[in-house]
């Protein structure tokens, strides 16, 4: 569980989050949705600590994040799962090496046994023959997969993605999207995910934040998002001409 | 101004940080390695190359500019010796390196800043100073070697364009070389050139680790640390022959 009070960041002079309020539950993924600019990656980073925000409080478990000394942020990082928006592996390790680095970083294991969960991960991910590959040398698809085997392997309490399925064809997109949404379930882990992929919304959007230019503008459900009359976030779900149709047809059903 | 004072100032601070909370030992020993082989062994190539020739035309130049019978032919040698110990082999040779390994270790770096790799260490909760700049400063530190094989193949180079060009005999040379030897030129050489070593990782990587932008910033960026680190090495140089030779 995190929560999130009167978040506040600003860069220079222009505010980029506006006392940004809300919570993420533990098992759900939590979707935060909105335009390009509208703030999505700065939130994030400010939730993860890597931006340090001018005002309001991130609490994990109960506990603030700006109240951890250096050793207690050390241990819930070693608890935090991460998805970089352009999956940020490490170019000079191949797959394997960059999925077991936080086992070798942060623990004692063996090596076997490290290999032994590389695999399970990496099953888990659906990487096939790619053990021994250099990021350069894999699909966009597997980069993310990769990204998400090194987010989980630590069995993290929280997972954080940033735009996971960017530059995906939407096949692929939907599998990573329900790939996310399985291990959140399956590892009870609070998910909070970045994204502007209206698929995604509908297929895994338990939880959902529109942000528009810093501000929380509406929150709800996937369920809900097509029978709001908030108008932001109409203009934004509505943008194309595919989800104004689907907007009709959800009308005629729900009659 | 401000902006100069700020960056000396976070400079500082991220050498500070570099000593904080240190990376496993097995894992920095790694990377340790790898830098030797980065950055030591993969540019002893372009100084044996370039030292070996620099010394050569020295020691020709000193050889044509001496016509006056009244000179010595040993002064070739002692010339060559002087110039390779005290300037080339530690400044000219490290400023050649603030363009090989400097722009090396800022666009590697650099790149890891653009691609959000640094972050995705720092959420992990990596120490990115001290995974990343450490090992940098570590392998730095056998850096003289490099200045050793400089100075040698340097004054070998002359001897074997003055010997062969026949500018000199085998015997004035070697004389020359034997010259006033003062011991305290190669302390003052070393000790130039590890200050230059610390500055050779560091400078650089300050560059890479606080650039902002995408990969057309990181080709920027390099250039800058070339600019710095050669201003640095050129300061410290004539700050450390002031304090050491005068
Ligand atoms: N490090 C930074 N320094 C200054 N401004 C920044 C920085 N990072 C982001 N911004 C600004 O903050 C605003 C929000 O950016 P952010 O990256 O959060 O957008 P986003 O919603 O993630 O967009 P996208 O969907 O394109 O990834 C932008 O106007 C951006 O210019
Ligand atoms: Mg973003």
């Amino acid at each position: 569980m995190i929560e999130v009070t009167k978040l506040s960041k600003k860069f220079d002079d222009t505010y980029v989050l506006k006392e940004v309020s809300t919570y993420f539950e533990k098992g759900k993924t939590n979707l935060i949705i909105g335009q390009s600019g509208s703030g999505k990656t700065v939130f994030l980073k400010c939730i993860l600590g890597l931006f340090s925000p001018e005002s309001g409080e991130i609490i994990y478990n109960k506990t603030p994040l700006s109240k951890m000394n250096s050793k207690e942020r050390t241990k819930l990082r070693q608890d935090m799962g991460m998805v970089f928006q352009g999956s940020a592996l490490f170019d000079s390790m191949n797959v394997e090496e960059n999925i077991a680095f936080p086992m070798k970083m942060f623990t004692n294991t063996h090596i076997d046994e490290i290999r032994d969960r590389t695999n399970i991960v990496i099953k888990r991910v659906n990487l096939i023959n790619a053990n021994n590959k250099l990021p350069s040398e894999i699909s966009g698809g597997m980069k993310k997969r990769v990204a998400i085997a090194r987010a989980i392997i630590m069995h993290p309490n929280y997972l954080f993605c940033d735009e996971p399925n960017s530059g995906l064809d939407p096949n692929t997109a939907i599998i990573i999207d329900n790939l996310i949404q399985e291990i959140t379930q399956e590892y009870q882990i609070t998910t909070v995910i970045n994204t502007h992929d209206m698929n995604s919304v509908m297929e895994i959007g338990e939880k959902i934040i529109f942000l528009e230019s810093g501000e929380k503008k509406w929150e709800g459900t996937n369920k809900e998002i097509f029978n709001t009359d908030n108008k932001s976030i109409s203009n934004f779900v509505y943008s194309s001409e595919l989800f104004k149709k689907v907007r009709k047809i959800y009308a005629k059903e729900n009659k | 101004m401000i902006k100069f004072i700020e960056h000396v100032g976070r400079y500082f601070i991220m050498l500070q940080k570099m000593l904080e909370k240190f990376t496993k030992f097995d894992v920095l020993w790694r990377l340790i390695l790898r830098e030797i082989d980065d950055l030591i062994i993969g540019s002893l190539g372009i100084v044996s190359l370039i030292s070996f020739f620099v010394g050569g035309v020295v020691a020709i130049q000193t050889a044509i500019n001496m016509e006056n019978p009244l000179l010595p032919r040993y002064l070739v040698g002692f010339a060559t010796r002087q110039t390779m110990i005290l300037e080339f082999a530690p400044t000219f040779i490290s400023i050649i390196m603030a363009g090989k390994v400097g722009s090396f270790i800022t666009s590697s770096i650099g790149t890891m800043r653009v691609t959000e790799q640094i972050d995705a260490l720092e959420v992990m909760g990596v120490n990115t100073y001290n995974y990343l700049i450490f090992p940098k400063v570590v392998a730095m530190t056998i850096y003289p070697f490099i200045i050793v094989i400089s100075m040698f193949l340097g004054i070998f180079g002359g001897y074997f364009a003055c010997v062969t060009g026949g500018f000199t005999t085998h015997t004035d040379f070697i004389d020359g070389l034997q010259l006033d030897f003062v011991p305290f030129h190669l302390n003052y050489a070393f000790i130039k050139t590890f200050l230059f070593a610390m500055i050779l990782a560091t400078i650089p990587s300050y560059h890479g680790f606080f650039m902002k932008g995408g990969a057309l910033e990181v080709g920027k960026a390099s250039t800058t640390s070339f600019v710095w680190t050669s201003v640095a090495i050129i300061i410290m140089n004539s700050f450390v022959t002031n304090l050491l030779l005068t």
